[in-house]
């Protein structure tokens, strides 16, 4: 007999041990999560609302908070300190050349901002915001961006979820596929490929590898 | 922090702390200019002494070395010391939100040091038991689950090599040349052996509800990084991952658990892995609108763009590692595509005009970094050095210009056009950008 069947048991071997499965066998592994302990690290938002606790805050509110617990990286405005990233600006730019992509300016639903705070913000003490701070904070952020220009706006689980975002409507799914299918299925150039080649651009003459064109440094 | 591409970011950064880059982007020319090892990180530069070469006996050859367990976990010779990850400091304003880079011009084969393995966070590295670490699983499951790590490590195991790339990997790139070198235009990428539990298994522990269709991954770290996954992507070969090149996860790379999202880009892969929630749409997160879209010139952004792209790049020569000597040399990099193998690599010496063959050596594996090599004579002239990567499902690396030719030049994200290195006739090497 050939060697090859048998190799190819040996190869379907191989495979069945690579993508083990249990067929529909559960292994009894792990212990129910209780509801209090889902609830305490269920914090996730989605753009439908789901997942928004109870509460409520002002943009009064929020500018108290934002003055005090996170101007001093994103700016008075949050205009951005340094180069800490700016949250607020930019509307209407993301065609520009040097486009600046902002709560306002590019984020597509208003719960990503709760959503995110209540996660990660302020940078260094996350998940430190109760509900209601976060309600306020994220109507102060919307109000610095124009989204809402009622300063009187209260947010909460009711309503946050309804406010509409100027760039809601330019996300579009991955569409490689179709847009850059001329990538695929060539057959590349192999030889005398273009006539001349040029050196349009150097690292070292745009001065973001700083000093570079000096004599180089150790230190 | 900002965007690593965000020019507010470059342009702020320029005026004001540069020391951190000018030392690492220092390192390739001091190469070139004499033999000695980049003296960054090694105090004295290391220099040859005739003394050790024949006919003379060195005194390593006379002395006893160190006993066993001198070091109880190895660490490379000193003569190795530059060979570390590096951060451009004025590209992002702290450090806890930032990016250091892989050294691809001193790594050969295609497994990445666990060391070396460019870093990624968003709230800086959490430091875990994992005696106290707990993964949840709720949502639109049947029964939601808490494991111990010790639960994860009972489920049926697999290894499984794959390339991780940042999708911002190249990202400054996309105005021109910006940064000199491999490290830094190429970095965000390393290939590593993991070991965990297929996702599939862990899903099913819970029991899936039938309208599940997309789970949350969410990490434990201070960015409480969370990404939406595909529920198809997640029964195919997704991973969670506890162990790298056969040790435990480094702190750095989301000990104890982090998601293995072969050919997928890097964010997904969510690190210090704390929480999955099975839901029925996407949850479009901060990192799936504000960060890890693709801003196109006419203003619409794509999303969800999951697949990194065929791509690859020359590690040797580059401008951290300078061609050095006429005659024999061997050119080297790594090729990978996160939508199956690669098939072929090409090189050019001059800037695209002719294209030969590389030889490729080692394993071609899927979602892998495929290493390849041509041997040349080089006598001085002056090369522009470039590859392109094809993989299987017929997908040719394009050029730079190709790309922004649908892309425009902000869209930060996804940038796996050519490379290209210029060799100057002393093999000072550049980066630069070509017609
Ligand atoms: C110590 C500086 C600091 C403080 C204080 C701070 N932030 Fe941030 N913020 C950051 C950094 C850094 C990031 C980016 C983190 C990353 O890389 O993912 C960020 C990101 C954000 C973003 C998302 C920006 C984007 O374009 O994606 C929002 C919104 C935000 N912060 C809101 C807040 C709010 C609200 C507070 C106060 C409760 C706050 N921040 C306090 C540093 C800070």
């Amino acid at each position: 007999m050939s060697k090859y069947p048998s190799l190819l048991v040996a190869w379907a071997l191989a495979i069945v041990i690579a993508t083990p499965t249990l067929a529909g066998k559960k292994l009894g592994l792990g212990r129910e999560a209780t509801p209090q302990e889902v609830a305490a690290w269920d914090i996730d938002v989605r753009p439908d609302g789901l997942g928004l606790p109870k509460g409520k805050g002002t943009v009064a509110q929020g500018e108290e908070i934002f003055q005090a617990q996170c101007a001093v990286c994103h700016g008075e405005f949050g205009e951005g300190k340094d180069r800490w990233p700016a949250i607020a600006g930019g509307l209407g730019s993301l065609k520009n050349d040097r486009p600046d992509k902002t709560v306002g300016s590019f984020w597509p639903y208003p719960t990503i901002v709760f959503d995110y705070v209540r996660r990660a913000m302020p940078f260094g003490n996350a998940q430190s915001l109760s509900p209601d701070e976060l309600y306020a904070l994220t109507a102060y952020i919307l109000f610095l961006n124009d989204v809402t220009k009622d300063p009187k706006l209260e947010l909460n689980e009711g309503n946050l979820a309804k406010v509409k975002m100027p760039n809601a409507a330019t996300f579009h799914d991955d569409d490689r596929e179709k847009t850059e299918k001329s990538f695929w299925n060539k057959q590349p150039c192999m030889k005398d490929c273009k006539k001349t080649v040029e050196v349009l651009g150097r690292a070292r003459v745009l001065d973001v590898t700083p000093e570079s064109k000096t004599a180089p440094r150790v230190d | 922090m900002a965007d690593l591409t965000d020019d507010r970011a470059i342009r702020r950064g320029r005026l004001t702390s540069r020391r951190h880059f000018l030392a690492a982007g220092a390192a390739g020319l001091v190469a070139a200019g004499s033999s000695s090892v980049d003296a960054q990180s090694a105090k004295k530069p290391i220099v040859a002494n005739p003394k050790n070469q024949p006919p003379n006996v060195p005194d390593w050859s006379k002395v006893l070395g160190d006993g066993v367990a001198a070091h109880p976990y190895g660490k490379p010779s000193k003569y190795e010391a530059h060979v570390v990850r590096r951060d451009v400091e004025w590209l992002t304003a702290s450090r806890e939100s930032s990016v250091s880079f892989t050294p691809l011009h001193e790594l050969d084969g295609i497994i990445t040091p666990n060391g070396l393995c460019f870093e990624r966070h968003h709230g800086g590295i959490a430091q875990i038991n994992p005696l106290d670490h707990r993964l949840m699983i709720n949502g639109l499951v049947d029964k939601p689950l808490l494991f111990t790590m010790d639960d994860i490590k009972r489920f049926p195991r697999v290894n499984r090599i794959c390339f991780l790339e940042c999708a911002a990997n190249s990202g400054m790139e996309w105005r021109g040349a910006q940064l000199n070198g491999c490290q830094f235009t190429h970095g965000m990428v390393h290939n590593v052996m993991y070991t965990g539990v297929p996702l599939k298994l862990v899903l099913e522990e819970a029991g899936l509800k039938p309208n599940a269709k997309w789970l949350l991954l969410e990490g434990a770290d201070s960015a409480g990084m969370t990404r939406s996954l595909p529920l198809e992507k997640a029964l195919k070969d997704t991973l969670l991952a506890f162990k790298m090149n056969g040790e435990a996860l480094r702190e750095e790379q989301g000990y104890p658990l982090r998601v293995v999202v072969p050919g997928w880009e890097g964010n997904l892969w969510v690190k210090w892995l704390r929480r999955i929630k099975v839901g029925d749409q996407p949850w479009h997160t901060r990192e799936e609108t504000s960060k890890y879209t693709d801003l196109l010139a006419d203003g619409r952004s794509r999303r969800f763009t999951y697949f990194m792209d065929a791509k690859s790049v020359v590690t040797n020569p580059s401008p951290q590692a300078p061609l050095r000597y006429k005659g024999a040399n061997v050119l080297s990099g790594i090729a990978w595509s996160g939508r199956g193998t690669i098939q072929r690599v090409d090189v050019s010496l001059d800037g695209g005009r002719n294209w030969r063959t590389a030889r490729i050596d080692g394993p071609v594996l899927e979602a892998s970094l495929t290493r390849f090599y041509v041997e040349f004579d080089w006598n001085g002239q002056e090369l522009m050095i470039q590859s392109r990567a094809m993989d299987s499902t017929g997908y040719v690396q394009p050029t730079r210009a190709d790309l922004r030719k649908v892309r425009g030049v902000n869209s930060i994200y996804h940038n796996n056009g050519i490379q290209t290195w210029l060799v100057r006739a002393n093999g000072e090497t550049e980066n630069v950008e070509v017609s």
